[in-house]
């Protein structure tokens, strides 16, 4: 018993002694600048900046050939400190974004045309006629988008919808490129007013496949500032450039829109949108 | 030749009693058809009609989009009543026409009149299996002019007329072999023309000794045609396995049996081509078996390619009460359908309607790596590992794993005692793995 | 917050109605499908057929019946123990298997995995880790060999499917470990009812004790002893003794394809050539190599452990040599290693190696070969 132990503890030893050597041996010079903004960087190597991972941002950022914001996780406080560990100054950059899962229509409000039997899984889910939801568009509500979040940002709501909670969100888009609906969008984390449908069926068949969704009765355009509404065949879209009333939610027939609390989560306003909704 | 056997398969209870025995009936024209416009595997044909237009039977509503394209002709005569979205039976949504017979059925000029196939040059014969929309019958569909137009260089050396129907209930080819032997037999003569091969074989699987005595007594005397009955193992039908059956050729991975000189076809596709060539008759009604414990009155039905399920269904008896899943085709390859509102179309071989409690549940539960995957799996894949990748999305590895290879005929998942459903894995991956391909070029 | 709001909304939309728990049409089945969901109440459209990808047929086998089949396969051997070494054989049998699946439910209560006791598994791996103990064994040291082996070596790895090692070698291997004095130490010979146990040695240890002793192997092996020693008339675990009634499960198991051949075969054919080889040249230190492939642990080992699904090879080649190498190492812990007897081990250590064998056995698919066609 006692020799099988400091055999294995000598063994460990050495390993680990080699592994120094080797780590001494095949080092890579680095930039101490790089492993700073390292720090910085979230680390949880998600891919948003479209690199392997958070060092090879940092070595890029520190080198100049990668802007100092580029890590859309880190945002804004990530940018700011990076441009003093540069020596650079950060105007602000781009509005930050979050994702929207464009689909209110859980199980509860939206008809299914089969009983799917399969993988637990969206994109496989869409290889038989395109998923057991009667409208063809809405979410599948098999969390493969919330698989993909390396944030925990996406939950899914009993009755299978994904629901995204914007202040998780960090706006790394992956789950827009993992949804195979194609109904995460991103949008601007201030703006609060959404149209939650994506259906562009005509207003009758919509109505009969789901009960919130858009049946383009034109009503939410009308009440919306010019342009900020429009329709895209059959489907009431949301121009995010415009700052839309809340009020306009109420107009809604079919309760597709909602208007969020602060999504921004910049607790600036309270509870003014919090009864926005009719 | 001798019958060999390929690898691996399975032995499902195949329920062929249900249908087998009873003659293939032909149903009365129903009161709307829906024909799709994308009838054949490859490029969808284009519609030539629109709302409105009157059309006689055998009059071409969509024309070929290409060269693996082929026309389609109206199945009765009648009006256009609109062109719209159908549920599709093999999957997404798809355009057709729909259809409402005058309940007069008249041909369009020149079709349906007798004249001799003699001294037809080849390419006379492909151009009329060509033009009266003759696919692959078996379920593919695949254009048959395309199939009939190997490389040149490839030396074709045998044709193979394939009658094994595989696939458990189905019976549709067993009844038209039973029924019209010797049209079968005529078209093949004609693929063989065609293709320039002497030798032909009909390739037919031992549970059906009266097809097999029927075939044999049909090609006496026809110089180079052979009846070879085969060992009952599932899928014995699939291309390759068939031809490693007959001749112990190996169709190379990601090959076409042409490139080992053979040519399959199916027995229904022999006598499609036979009645286009002999008679002019488009490719406008198939046989269909309604079956399954699901249907009152299991039948062979010949029916209209548009003929809604809904109204097979009716024609024989009707569902019973706890029909839970409709098969369009057979149930180990067939797709499940959600609706009665699809049409049968070329490659509708069956309709499989299964009770309740015959229906499997897939459970996706861990694989225990028991390997009987491994042993049926006709390609000599690796479906567990397969899986297992695919479980974890590494679609590089499935495809390392010969994934493209898998022909679906769902042996893996039909023994699977974890009921992980494998086949829809294979799917997945192999839809993935040509995305990957198309972005790496 | 935002998603709390879209919540209440969602709320609001079931306007108080609950979904149904499952839809009237959903076919029912041992375990809940991948969520075929609830049946909307009011919908217009509504679901009618259940929708999978092909096949749509099974041929009927499950899990649990694989597992029930093997344990089956177990059972002569397992009664013949109650009927050699007595009650407490019994007590051995009932006491591991119970807590195998107490174990198992209370991890997957822990670990919020589906309780998945009909699965039988863990029932299989307490009635095997019982027939590798001595009949001689404490209730708490089948208690702790059991916790290693479903807590431990099973469920924390991820459950049935995901586990590297063999669950009951490994509670096996723990208890071997820390407790050699009740794991190896205290032998009756089988007894029958009635009769007194004698504390004797296995015959695997009495071996190596004369080699150790006076250099050479002096222990009586002629038809008696065989005959003792095929039908199970000897000191041992429970499930090791009767060569006989394992090989008659082994060849259930073969018959009704739950295992394959190869594992068995290799294992207890590599056994009997390589020590067969030795035997040969040097019969005076090398014990004829019969008693190697019926003494020990070799058939229990080869039959039941070996080829257990989740930790050997799935490929064919894979499995041939992950029985010759199992058998391979068996002949090198029993002649050269500190314990008398190697299987456990050795199928640990080619359980390690299952992986890699199954990545270099790859199949070759079917048609890759060649296309040295022409007829
Ligand atoms: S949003 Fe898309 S990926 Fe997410 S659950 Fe819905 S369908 Fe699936
Ligand atoms: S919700 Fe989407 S965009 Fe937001 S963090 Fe998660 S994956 Fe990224
Ligand atoms: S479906 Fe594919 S992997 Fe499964 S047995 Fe058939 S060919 Fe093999
Ligand atoms: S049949 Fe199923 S459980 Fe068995 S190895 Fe294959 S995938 Fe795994």
């Amino acid at each position: 018993m006692l020799t099988a132990v400091i055999a294995l503890a000598a063994l460990a030893l050495l390993a680990a002694f080699g592994l120094a050597i080797a780590a001494r041996v095949f080092a890579v010079p680095h930039n101490p600048k790089a492993d700073e903004i390292e720090e910085v960087l979230p680390g949880a190597n998600c891919g948003a900046c479209a690199l392997p991972g958070c060092a090879e941002l940092a070595r890029r950022i520190a080198e100049g050939k990668a802007d100092i914001d580029a890590c859309p996780v880190g945002g804004e406080s990530a940018a700011h400190t990076i441009a003093a560990i540069m020596g650079m100054e950060f105007e602000g950059g781009a509005e930050r974004e979050v994702a929207l899962v464009l689909c209110k229509g859980s199980d509860q409000v939206a008809a299914k045309r089969f009983f799917y039997n399969g993988i637990y899984d969206c994109n496989s889910a869409v290889l038989v006629f395109g998923g057991d939801k009667a409208c063809t568009y809405g979410c599948l509500g098999l969390g493969t988008c919330a698989g993909v979040c390396l944030f925990g940002a996406i939950d899914m709501v009993p009755g299978g919808l994904a629901v995204v909670d914007p202040e998780k969100c960090t706006g790394c888009a992956q789950c827009v490129a993992a949804c195979p609906k194609g109904i995460i969008k991103m949008v601007p984390a201030s703006r609060k007013l959404h149209i939650l449908c994506s259906s562009h069926d005509k207003g009758g068949v919509a109505r009969k496949h789901c009960k919130v969704a858009c049946i383009g009765c034109m009503k939410c355009v009308k009440a919306a500032p010019e342009g900020a509404i429009t329709m895209d065949n059959f489907l009431a879209v949301v121009d995010y450039s415009f700052e839309i009333p809340a009020e306009v939610a109420a107009e809604c027939p079919m309760n597709t829109i909602i208007v969020t609390g602060d999504a921004a989560g910049a607790c600036e306003e309270p509870a003014a949108a919090a009864g926005g909704d009719a | 030749m001798g019958s060999g056997r390929f690898f691996g398969g399975v032995h499902p209870s195949y329920n062929k009693g249900l249908a087998d025995s009873s003659a293939i009936v032909e149903m009365p024209l129903p009161e709307r058809l829906v024909v799709f416009f994308a009838q054949n595997l490859g490029v969808p044909s284009q519609p030539v009609v629109k709302k409105g237009d009157e059309v006689k039977k055998g009059q071409v509503i969509a024309e070929a989009g290409g060269f693996v394209s082929t026309p389609v002709h109206a199945p009765t005569s009648g009006t256009i009543g609109s062109i719209d979205i159908y549920p599709s039976p093999v999957g997404v949504d798809a355009p057709a026409a729909v259809l409402v017979p005058d309940g007069k059925d008249e041909w369009f000029e020149g079709c349906n009149v007798e004249r001799s196939s003699e001294g037809l040059g080849v390419k006379k014969i492909k151009e009329m299996i060509h033009d009266k929309g003759i696919v692959g019958m078996g379920g593919a569909t695949f254009p048959t002019h395309v199939k009939l137009s190997p490389l040149a260089e490839k030396k074709m050396d045998l044709l193979v007329i394939n009658g094994a129907e595989c696939e458990p209930y189905l019976t549709a080819d067993h009844r038209l072999m039973v029924e019209h032997a010797e049209g079968i037999r005529d078209g093949a003569s004609l693929f063989a023309t065609v293709i320039g091969v002497r030798n032909v074989v009909v390739a037919i699987e031992k549970n059906k000794p009266d097809a097999i005595e029927v075939m044999c007594k049909a090609v006496v005397g026809c110089q180079g045609f052979s009846v070879e009955a085969m060992d009952v193992i599932y899928p014995q039908g699939a291309e390759k396995q068939l031809i490693y059956t007959l001749t112990k050729r190996k169709v190379p991975a990601g090959g076409l049996p042409m490139d080992v000189g053979v040519l399959v076809q199916n027995v229904g596709t022999a006598l499609a081509a036979y009645e286009a060539v002999r008679y002019n008759r488009p490719l406008i009604q198939r046989v269909v078996t309604v079956t399954g414990s699901g249907i009152r009155e299991p039948k062979n039905v010949l029916a209209r390619v548009g003929t809604r399920f809904e109204d097979l269904v009716k024609f024989c008896g009707g569902l019973e009460g706890d029909a839970a899943k409709c098969i369009n085709g057979g149930p180990m390859m067939g797709v499940a359908q959600y609706s009665l509102d699809a049409a049968v179309t070329k490659g509708t071989s069956g309709l499989v309607i299964l009770r309740q409690e015959e229906v499997t549940q897939f459970v996706s539960d861990a694989c225990i790596r028991c390997a009987r995957c491994l042993e049926v799996c006709p390609m000599k894949l690796n479906p567990s590992a397969l899986s297992i990748f695919i479980e974890k999305m590494r679609f590089e590895d499935a495809n390392e794993y010969n994934v493209m290879d898998c022909i679906e005929c769902g042996c893996c998942a039909y023994v699977c005692p974890s009921r992980r459903p494998m086949v829809h894995h294979f799917r997945r991956a192999k839809a993935e793995v040509r995305k990957l391909q198309r972005k790496t070029g | 917050m935002a998603r709390k709001d879209l919540e209440v909304l969602l709320e609001d939309n079931m306007e108080g109605k609950t979904p149904e728990e499952k839809p009237a049409a959903e076919p029912t089945h041992e375990k809940p499908a991948p969520r075929p969901g609830p049946r909307p109440k009011k919908a217009e459209v509504g679901p009618r057929f259940v929708v999978s990808s092909s096949p749509h047929m099974h041929d009927g086998r499950t899990v649990s019946q694989i597992m029930r089949f093997v344990i089956i396969a177990l059972a002569p051997a397992a009664l013949y123990s109650i009927y050699i070494f007595g009650l407490d054989a019994l007590r051995v049998i009932l006491i591991s298997t119970a807590s195998a699946m107490i174990f198992e439910a209370i991890s997957q209560k822990i670990m919020k995995r589906p309780v998945a006791l009909r699965d039988s598994s863990a029932a299989l791996t307490g009635l095997l880790l019982a027939m590798n103990l001595p009949s001689t064994s404490p209730w708490w040291l089948i208690v702790v060999g059991n916790f290693f082996a479903i807590v431990i070596a099973k469920q924390l790895y991820g459950g049935l499917g995901y586990n590297p090692f063999n669950p009951a070698l490994v509670g096996r291997v723990v208890l071997l470990i820390s407790f050699p004095v009740h794991m190896t130490a205290r032998w009756v010979t089988a007894s029958r009812f009635g009769t007194d146990a004698v504390t004797t040695a296995t015959p695997l240890s009495q071996m190596k004790e004369s080699l150790a002793t006076l250099g050479h192997i002096d222990i009586a092996f002629g038809r008696e002893e065989i005959f003792d020693l095929l039908i199970g008339n000897r000191a041992g675990c429970l499930g090791e003794t009767s060569v006989i009634l394992l090989a008659l499960g082994g060849l259930f198991l073969i018959w009704k394809r739950v295992i394959s051949w190869r594992i068995p075969v290799m294992f207890i054919g590599a056994v009997w050539a390589m020590t067969g080889i030795f035997h040969l040249f040097d019969p005076a230190h090398y014990i004829d190599p019969s008693f190697h492939v019926i003494t020990g642990g070799l058939f229990i080992g080869a039959i039941f452990m070996a080829t257990d699904y989740v930790t050997s090879p799935v490929t064919k080649k894979g499995m041939l040599i992950f029985g010759a190498g199992c058998g391979i190492i068996t002949v090198l812990i029993r002649l050269w290693g500190a314990y008398p007897e190697g299987v456990s081990f050795a199928i640990l250590l080619m359980n390690a190696a299952t992986p890699l064998i199954d990545r270099y056995t790859k199949p070759r698919v079917f048609g890759a070969v060649d296309t040295k066609a022409a007829a």
